[in-house]
């Protein structure tokens, strides 16, 4: 395969900017690994010609001597719960199957105007709920890696943006689009192998990305390195007066403030994070990165976060409630599919609509989140979980006396086979147990590949830190990529 | 609090999901291993202690008050799985 | 059952005794605004279906609602007019619930924490006065319209209305009377147009009321109560309350229970009946809508609110008592903004307000009633009016004349004074000229003369109406009443 899907952003801007390629060569050869990796079900929706027209807008303005956007002759993924105009836009689920918008939402909208262009869409956990790509409606994504035991078992890519981890872990697109409910960026790039980062809740725009939890859905990038990443978020990031949430506040430079060194920097191990039963492999991969801290020049100090343990329990209150109302529209009446059995009246349209409509895991969380926010439960259930959030966000803050950054391990294990953990849905919930607390203080946070285990496979380091201090984040995360050296790569197979 | 088959049927009524007996029978211990894992949020003395509200700081904004949408009617009609003269149609709903 | 008034002994006679009726209104005051609550589409009332409609009203996946600072506005100066409390730190809530005039399957609305607390709104009853407790008002998006007559197995659904602002105003559960709820309805919509904030309009749906009826014997605790939902007019509220009172205590007296229910009001039967499509729809878990923070308002703001607000009809009727203007004068140019605005005009224009007044509640009045016109549209501006009140007060014109020269400014909208002029309808002070038609009227009338002149007093009536006719009633009574005494007394 041609070498050109194996450069990262970075070099495909730089490249196609000083002509060494050009935008369209990078497009064709993305174009031509998406076609080829067909067997990962990485992608919902191909789009080669949105690449392409890319592409050449970027060698166009190239020749013509104008101005590129920063993003100019990059082709992308977009994880399918961005809504994009005229190609349809699912969150992987059957009750959106054929849902064309009209629209094009901010996010995906700023990177087209930096210049990038779209691959397809990838396939996710359905309206972002999962954890290993298992609940999509249209099949799961197969990660590209392998144990290296021979086995051939089919592993999770993570989840939700599992087909965003697929396929920059594939190389068949040199960055993709995720968004961040729970962990639903950093516990897929820690299986994969790749980096990736939810940013401060507000510096994405939410407008025009179908909803899961509003108080918790995040956009951010997911690349092959920190570099990449910080890049791509400077695109992605930014003020919008259509979300009501987003913050109005400039778009830092990221990238040309990237700086490795830690010297000054205090590093918070918060002693929460080791829970029971956590994998040798784990501990020792935290370790590491402890180790490679101090050798970036940073001090590194235990400290204590008293509420982790609650924030799992809290967030399966808050994001489903939240879910069980922002998912109330898709009832067959504006948009997607209408089950209408024979002499239905309207509420019994509704009922069959949405049972057809939507997946299992999907259905179990608008059940718990109806439940939850239900007469005479929504104090003792959704109140108390609001406030423990609270109680959760104050440690945080608390800890920012402490440190400038937390580091902890992404996710409790490695990618798991797909199928093993589907039997139990609580065994799946804690997958996110590192991930979460996090989102429910609305922090910015990031994984960073550490190294391999046993079986060959990808494990992740997250970084913490305080709200608006992304730089922060990604200068600790490029610490630990510098340090650690993962060039480990899955070998094609598909 | 745990849920039993009618609850389950209850709140998918609520959330207008059609189930059937054996699934509404299939999510009973689901739902319940659930909730009970849910309620050691109950153990936390949250006494004193406001319920978040926003994330991070940061107030809600206001619009001005302009006409700058609408008009637009193909576009909303555009996915309508049953339209016609302009409106979208349900089954007929008698009040 | 008879129903007996007046209404502050309201009474049911039942079969077991007398029964009194507690009522509470919801009104729903649509805001007047350009664009709607949380998007950028218009409110205007009557444009084609779905042509008013946002991708953000449509609830599209991914879209968000973002405030419309006006609707903010217009009902923290309604909270201001009925002196309640305004919530500086207010939020909104979902409602949610699944229906078809409800794209987004939850309803923006604020039950924790409302924009507006407690306030009140004074009725009048004859010579009482009755405090009407206000519990709320909290902003929140409309729903869209369902027609059910177009097809035969379907609805139609038309989003046009989905989002635009309303204000719920809530009472307490104070009024006892069909009348009392009628002048408290009256009232609320003066309040509303004189603020600006709701154009009052019940008939394009932009108020209507949920009206909350239940039934006791007097002394007793509140019973059970029924919501009839979305009634359209003053009379209507009225009546759906007489009818629903009377079924109730029919259902009680009858050994029955009253069903805390929805009612539906069907103006052609006036009979008011359980509405079958909202029966499961009471668990609406309200939560904190996640797509918005806290609306938080500050002193600026509502500074700006309060030096906005016109004077409200109460203050408004005590100034105009105060030069002067009898009570039932003050109430009926204070009832309607439209006519107190004109008349607030025909005050600054300089006229003695009592006689301004009159004038208004007899002459105006009758004659837009006459060409079936509200004040608003009145050939006659408050200027020219004023002007031809001066006409009257300086002595230009008599009393008939004005009739005459008001008439001729209704048909062509012309100024007085042009008309007097070009008419010639000049009231005449020139004692000369009323000297020698005097003279002139004695000499013909030599038999009156004399009877007069003997002691017959009551002839002086008829030569005043003598010289008033020989001058084409130009002549200033007065002038002509005291040289006719000089003259008949010479
Ligand atoms: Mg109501
Ligand atoms: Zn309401």
């Amino acid at each position: 395969m041609s070498a050109l899907t194996d450069l990262g952003i970075r070099e495909i801007r730089d490249g196609v900017r000083a002509g060494t390629f050009s935008a369209r060569e990078v497009a064709e050869a993305f174009n031509a690994a998406v076609a080829a990796a067909k067997p990962l079900n990485a992608f919902l929706v191909e789009t080669p010609d949105h690449a392409l027209a890319a592409a050449d807008a970027a060698d166009g303005a190239r020749a013509a001597g104008e101005a590129l956007g920063p993003l100019a002759g990059v082709p992308i993924g977009m994880k399918d719960l961005f809504c994009t105009k005229g190609v349809t836009s699912t969150a992987a689920s059957h009750i959106l199957e054929g849902f064309t918008p009209p629209y094009e939402s901010t996010v995906s909208q700023k990177l087209w105007d930096a210049g990038a262009g779209m691959l397809g869409k990838l396939n996710m956990d359905q309206f972002a709920m999962g954890s290993s790509n298992e609940t999509s409606a249209f099949g799961n994504v197969i990660s590209p890696w392998r144990r290296s035991d021979g086995g051939n078992a089919a592993l999770a890519p993570g989840g939700s943006s599992g087909g965003s981890s697929a396929a920059v872990a594939a190389r068949i697109a040199p960055g993709a689009t995720g968004t961040d409910t729970g962990g639903s960026i950093r516990q897929p790039a820690a299986f994969t192998g790749i980096s990736g980062i939810k940013p401060t809740y507000g510096r994405c725009s939410r407008w025009g990305v179908i909803a899961f939890a509003s108080s918790l859905d995040q956009a951010g990038p997911m690349a092959r390195d920190v570099r990449d990443c910080a890049i791509m978020l400077e695109t992605m990031a930014g003020f919008d007066a259509k979300d009501a949430t987003s913050l109005d506040l400039p778009v830092p430079q990221w990238e040309s403030m990237l700086d490795a060194g830690l010297k000054g920097k205090r590093v918070g191990v918060p002693k929460e994070y080791r829970v029971d039963g956590m994998p040798a492999e784990i501990e020792a991969l935290w370790q590491q990165g402890i180790a490679w801290m101090k050798d970036a020049g940073a001090e590194v100090v235990e400290v204590s976060l008293p509420h982790t343990k609650y924030a799992l329990p809290a967030y399966y209150i808050i994001a489903p409630a939240e879910a069980s109302s922002n998912l109330a529209r898709y009832d067959g009446v504006r948009y997607g599919q209408r089950d209408l059995p024979d002499g239905a009246n309207l509420q019994q349209m509704y009922a069959a609509t949405r049972a057809a409509g939507f997946g299992d895991e999907v259905k179990r969380r608008i059940l718990i989140g109806t439940y939850v926010l239900s007469a005479g439960f929504y104090d003792a259930y959704y109140t108390q979980a609001q406030k423990v959030r609270t109680l959760i966000a104050r440690d945080f803050a608390a800890v920012w006396e402490k440190c400038d950054v937390l580091l902890t391990p992404t996710a409790p294990s490695a990618a798991f086979a797909l199928g093993e953990k589907q039997a139990d849905p609580l065994a799946m919930y804690l997958n996110d147990v590192f991930t979460v607390p996090a989102s429910l203080a609305g922090l910015p946070a990031m994984s960073v590949p550490g190294g391999l285990d046993a079986a060959g496979l990808p494990l992740g380091l997250q970084i913490i830190g305080k709200p608006l201090d992304e730089q922060g984040v990604l200068n600790a995360a490029l610490a630990i990529e510098e340090r650690a050296g993962f060039a480990a790569r899955p070998e094609a197979w598909w | 609090m745990s849920v039993d088959t009618a609850t389950v049927k209850k709140v998918a009524s609520l959330a207008r999901i059609a189930i059937d007996d054996a699934a509404a029978e299939r999510l009973v211990p689901e739902l319940n291993n659930i909730l009970g894992w849910i309620e050691q949020l109950g153990e936390v003395d949250t006494q004193g202690v406001e319920p978040m509200t926003a994330v991070i700081p940061n107030t809600l904004r206001l619009r001005e008050d302009v006409v700058t949408d609408g008009g637009i009617r193909d576009a909303v009609l555009a996915n309508a799985p049953a339209a016609e003269h302009g409106f979208f149609t349900v089954p007929k709903v008698i009040e | 059952m008879t129903v007996m008034q007046p209404s502050d002994t309201y009474r049911i006679k039942g079969a077991t005794g007398d029964w009194e009726v507690v009522i509470g209104l919801e009104v729903h005051a649509q805001v007047t605004s350009n664009a709607k609550l949380f998007s950028g589409a218009a409110t205007a009332f009557g444009a084609e279906p779905n042509t008013q409609v946002s991708l953000v009203d449509a609830a599209m996946p991914g879209m968000l609602p973002v405030p419309n600072r006006e609707c903010i506005r217009q009902a923290v100066r309604t909270g201001m007019a009925i002196d309640a409390q305004i919530n500086k730190w207010s939020r909104f809530d979902r409602k949610n619930y699944f229906y078809a005039d409800l794209p987004q399957g939850y309803q923006i609305s604020q039950l924790y924490h409302p924009l507006v607390g407690e306030g009140s709104i004074e009725i009048e009853d004859g010579e009482t006065v009755k405090t009407i407790g206000v519990e709320r008002i909290h902003v929140e998006q409309d729903a869209g319209k369902l027609m059910h007559d177009q097809h035969p197995t379907r609805s139609y659904v038309d989003l046009n209305r989905s989002g635009v602002a309303l204000m719920e105003i809530v009472s307490r559960p104070d009024m006892r009377s069909p009348a009392e709820a009628g002048a408290y309805l009256r009232k609320l919509r003066a309040i509303l147009r004189y603020v600006g904030s709701c154009d009052g309009n019940m008939e394009e749906g932009s108020m209507r009321a949920d009206v909350n009826v239940s039934v006791r014997k007097p002394g007793e605790e509140f019973g059970t109560r029924t919501e009839t939902k979305n009634v359209n007019s003053v009379r209507f509220v009225m009546a759906a309350i007489e009818h629903e009172a009377s079924r109730q205590v029919d259902v009680l007296e009858a050994g029955g229970k009253i069903v805390q229910e929805t009612r539906l009001f069907n103006p052609d039967t006036g009979t008011t009946r359980s509405m079958r499509s909202k029966e499961d729809a009471h668990d609406y878990r309200y939560f904190p809508d996640p797509d918005l923070l806290p609306l938080e308002l500050d002193d600026a703001f509502l500074a700006e609110c309060r030096a906005s607000l016109p004077e409200l009809p109460d203050a408004k009727r005590q100034r105009y008592e105060g030069l002067g203007i009898t009570p039932y004068n003050a109430d009926v140019l204070t009832a309607e903004v439209e006519t107190a605005r004109w008349f607030d005009a025909l005050l600054e224009a300089g006229v003695a307000p009592v006689a301004a007044s009159n004038w208004v509640t007899g002459e105006l009045f009758g004659a837009l009633n006459r060409i079936g016109k509200g004040i608003e549209e009145s050939p006659v501006t408050p200027g020219q009016a004023a002007e031809l009140l001066a006409l009257v007060a300086d002595g230009t014109l008599s009393g008939s004349l004005a009739k005459q020269v008001f008439e001729v400014m209704l048909e062509t909208g012309e100024a007085p004074g042009r008309i007097v002029e070009e008419r010639g309808l000049k009231q005449t002070s020139d004692t000369g000229a009323i000297e020698a038609v005097i003279a002139e009227v004695l000499a013909k009338n030599p038999n009156q003369l004399e009877q007069y002149r003997a002691g017959k007093e009551a002839l002086f009536g008829f030569f005043v109406g003598q010289t008033m006719k020989a001058m084409g009633g130009k002549a200033n009574p007065q002038v002509v009443n005291e040289l006719l005494k000089k003259a008949l007394a010479s």
